[in-house]
């Protein structure tokens, strides 16, 4: 990597309020909480805050509450707490399966779930140190003017590769923010623009505090595509939930990451409602994921592998499901 | 050469009194806030077990425990870990006698080159402190963040799977 950090002040705030405070106060400053990819980016000259406002150590943050109203998880609980959660992993299977495919067991103790959810996107052309991307005349989202993976285009094509984001979308996740102007509960998905230079739509003071999961039948899975078992970021990955009644879909939702500069739903798969799920639905699902999901060449392995990669697994673990529940 | 970039003011970096616990001592050391935990332990505490490899979390060789659960010490900012129990490669052995797991990579020849050992040992470390008695699964799981050049991991994955069964 590119040398040391720069110079940084840390600000240790002990509540929500403190946080947002603090983040108002010190210009060009950043939260952290687990530090795994905000430290990496700052070695790589990718971001440059002159603070860091430690939200690691405010206690409503890290915890999991589950009940009659669903389940509401901190987005300072740590991605390995999320993935050992017995009720979690019984309940909501797809973010189980997501938290347990995230990097590696120490990325998993230190990483979160707010952190994970507000992952920088990513690129070839970008996640490189300072000199590497010198070398390559810098690229749109940081330095330069034209984006490399499209040098005609406009926007930056850098992709969302959170892991927890589509289980959360599936299962129909709210988020809880506190900002400036005090707390708000909206959907996850509309935190998301499709923009690879700035995916997050929320404020840059806002804190995610929690996410909220409301009750499900649905079962739910998450399946993820990537070149190693572990430590990579997610080539594609898709989750589902899909409830059945007798032998008819009842619910359906699936989630995408990895293919586009947001995790988002995949639209159409309502017409799938009030039948079984037949072959000719999972033609449509991967019909479907093949039109709306957009890998560009963000990656080493290529667009149209992360494509046909997608639709395969919608495929794949769409029908595990139906088989899981129609017995 | 260094990047020309902007002249931006940036507040020096404070220097914070850092107190933590490591290899099982308490110690403090005035330390600044950008340094990262795996300079300050081969730097400042002379821990040189503790291994620079891909220095940016990919690699695992500069694992370390932090309250007995294995992280790398690469990104994670040294200021960050008051008040934390740190333990290094150096931190386990009693009297220059190596543990159990050490023995076990010894004898079983876990360790080819070695620079990935110290922190294939500490990220097993973890694992058996959680679960002392760990599946073939459950092992490579664990060490799924530690990457071996020399590729050893069958060798790797069989010196813990010794060091489970022979625990009392």
């Amino acid at each position: 990597m590119s040398g040391l950090l720069p110079d940084i002040r840390i600000v240790r705030p002990s509540d929500v309020a403190a946080a947002i405070a603090a983040r108002e106060q010190h210009p060009q400053s950043r939260f952290i909480a687990g530090g795994t990819d905000l430290l990496v980016n700052m070695r790589h000259g990718l971001i440059a805050p002159q603070s860091l406002i430690d939200i690691s150590r405010i206690d409503e943050l890290t915890t999991i509450e589950m009940g009659a109203a669903g389940l509401r998880v901190g987005s300072g609980v740590t991605v390995a707490a999320l993935a050992r959660h017995p009720a979690i992993a019984r309940d909501y299977r797809a973010i189980s399966q997501a938290a347990n495919a995230i990097a590696g067991p120490g990325h998993r103790a230190m990483g979160t779930v707010g952190g994970n959810l507000c992952l920088d996107t990513r690129c070839l052309f970008y996640n490189q140190s300072e000199w590497w991307r010198q070398a390559n005349g810098f690229c749109l989202k940081r330095d330069g003017e034209i984006c490399h993976v499209a040098p005609q285009g406009k926007r930056c094509h850098a992709a969302f590769t959170g892991d927890l984001a589509p289980a959360f979308l599936a299962l129909g996740a709210e988020v809880e923010i506190a900002g400036k102007q005090g707390r708000r509960r909206i959907p996850l998905g509309d935190i998301y623009v499709e923009d690879g230079l700035a995916h997050l739509a929320i404020a840059e003071d806002d804190l995610i505090v929690a996410v909220h999961l409301p009750p499900t039948a649905a079962a739910s899975a998450y399946a993820k595509v990537r070149l190693r078992g572990a430590v990579d970021y997610p080539l594609a990955g898709v989750a589902v939930a899909l409830g059945v009644r007798g032998d008819s879909v009842a619910s359906i939702r699936i989630a995408l990451t990895g293919t586009n500069s947001r995790p988002f739903v995949l639209g159409g798969t309502d017409a799938l409602i009030g039948r079984p799920l037949s072959e000719r639905s999972l033609q449509q699902i991967e019909q479907l994921v093949q039109k709306q999901a957009r890998p560009m060449r963000t990656t080493i392995a290529s667009a149209h592998y992360r494509r046909l990669a997608a639709a395969a697994s919608a495929r794949r673990i769409t029908a595990a499901l139906y088989a899981e529940q129609s017995g | 050469m260094p990047i020309e970039s902007p002249q931006l003011e940036r507040p020096q970096s404070q220097k914070r009194l850092l107190r933590l616990k490591l290899n099982g001592r308490w110690r403090e050391d005035a330390v600044a806030e950008n340094q990262l935990l795996v300079d300050y332990l081969r730097d400042v505490a002379a821990l040189t077990g503790v291994k620079t490899g891909c220095d940016g979390g990919e690699c695992g060789a500069c694992t370390v425990l932090i309250d007995d659960e294995a992280v790398p010490s690469c990104i994670t900012l040294a200021a960050r870990c008051d008040g934390r129990a740190i333990e290094t490669i150096e931190g386990l052995a009693r009297q220059g006698r190596p543990t159990r797991l050490q023995r076990a990579f010894h004898e079983k020849l876990g360790a080819q080159c070695g620079f990935c050992t110290p922190g294939m040992i500490m990220a097993a470390e973890g694992l058996l402190r959680r679960n002392p008695h760990p599946t073939e699964a459950d092992v490579r799981t664990a060490l799924s963040g530690n990457l071996c050049r020399c590729t050893g991991y069958v060798k790797i994955i069989e010196s813990v799977l010794v060091a489970a069964e022979t625990a009392p």
